[in-house]
């Protein structure tokens, strides 16, 4: 009997994830995006250490709209990895696992860091 | 390692449409994963309309239908019908779970079945788990005790100690959790999974074993245990209404606690 080239059911393709499987790749890939995010601040911090003129060439990027995009997502990767993180320590030690709990921190962090976004924006603007 | 698009030959294609018996009025379409080992071709699609007037109201009714009177080499585990067995664990409308406790009535129209995701398949709905019950084995499954029991009876327990038990003696091994795992998607050679942890956490927590200390030291693995990033997939998922993301952050505790 043929067994070794038994054919990989579906996964990825066909599950529908639960909201809380997508805040939890959601927090997987603002963990990265912060990364390139501290990145783009140490390159503004080391330009404004090396003089005006590198400073203001940074400045001008970053106040450009693709800079400001940047700056929009990584502010808002920040606080959505900072309100899912708050969660993860609440699991770690041992709660809020019940799904009515889960379902309802789900919403906990969305709104969370939508708010702290748009305040933090509304402060700089 | 992650491979978030299937292999060559595990690609689905269009397959059969199966039209609607004659004289049925209110139907309902099924879109059912096939796979023929006997012949080279890919799994396929296939669609049944099955007549709603005459069929019970579960996805496992509409499966045995098709089976029983539209196409007879649909292949598929079941047995109980009835939720205790765990047999007919498949992906229904997106998400693992028992067909026969599955209402037709809360899939979406078309009703879409495939076999538990990411696990070799035999045939049709019925996937190789052979690996699961593998790493059931390597937990050692069974009460471990040096001391011999009382000779006048069985090792007693009070209600209190038994209570820590419930929420995970129920667990069927119907594996609706495990495979709609990620993590275990990505890692299920070495990561255990959430199924099988959550019967380390039973026999962990049981008052009656003695050998506490020797399973945690088996868990504590970077892979065996600390694979779970709780997504949450599993208890979203179990037919049962158990919880194993609770149980294995249970694991997780008891390891620190036991650092003193």
């Amino acid at each position: 009997m043929a067994t070794q080239n038994r054919p990989l059911s579906p996964h990825l393709q066909v599950y529908r994830l639960p909201l809380t499987a997508l805040l939890s790749i959601t927090h997987r890939m603002t963990g990265v995006g912060l990364t390139f995010g501290t990145l783009l601040l140490a390159w503004w911090v080391t330009a404004a250490a090396y003089g005006q003129a590198e400073y203001a060439q940074v400045q001008a990027f970053l106040g450009s709209w693709i800079g400001l995009i940047l700056l929009l997502g990584f502010s808002f990767a920040l606080f959505f990895h900072l309100c899912n993180g708050i969660r993860h320590l609440f699991w770690d030690f041992g709660s809020y696992f019940e799904l009515h709990e889960t379902r309802r921190a789900d919403i906990f962090v969305l709104i969370g860091a939508a708010a702290l976004t748009a305040a933090t924006w509304v402060m700089v603007l | 390692m992650a491979e978030f698009t299937l292999p060559k030959n595990s690609k689905v294609k269009k397959g059969t449409a199966h039209p609607k018996p004659d004289g049925a009025t209110n139907t309902r379409t099924f879109s059912v994963y096939r796979y023929d080992p006997d012949t080279e071709s890919n799994p396929q699609l296939d669609s049944y309309e099955v007549d709603m007037d005459t069929c019970g109201p579960m996805v496992l009714d509409a499966l045995l239908k098709i089976k029983d009177e539209m196409d007879a080499t649909l292949t598929l585990r079941r047995s109980c019908r009835e939720g205790i067995c765990g047999s007919c664990a498949m992906n229904i409308d997106g998400r693992n779970t028992l067909a026969c406790l599955k209402p037709i009535d809360e899939c979406k129209k078309d009703v879409k079945v495939y076999p538990l995701p990411h696990l070799p398949v035999v045939k049709d709905l019925v996937p190789d788990v052979n690996h699961i019950y593998a790493q059931l084995t390597s937990i050692e499954p069974w009460m471990k005790a040096d001391t011999a029991p009382p000779p006048n009876g069985e090792r007693k327990q009070s209600p209190e100690e038994r209570a820590k038990l419930d929420g995970l003696w129920e667990c069927i091994l119907c594996f609706c959790c495990t495979t709609s795992c990620p993590s275990y998607w990505w890692n299920g050679d070495r990561y255990l999974g959430p199924a099988v942890l959550l019967q380390a956490a039973r026999w962990i927590n049981d008052s009656r074993d003695e050998a506490t200390g020797e399973r945690l030291d088996q868990l504590e693995d970077p892979f065996r245990l600390y694979r779970c990033h709780t997504i949450m997939n599993c208890t979203n998922a179990c037919p049962k209404g158990l919880n194993p993301a609770k149980a294995i952050a249970d694991i997780k505790t008891k390891m620190v606690e036991r650092l003193g």
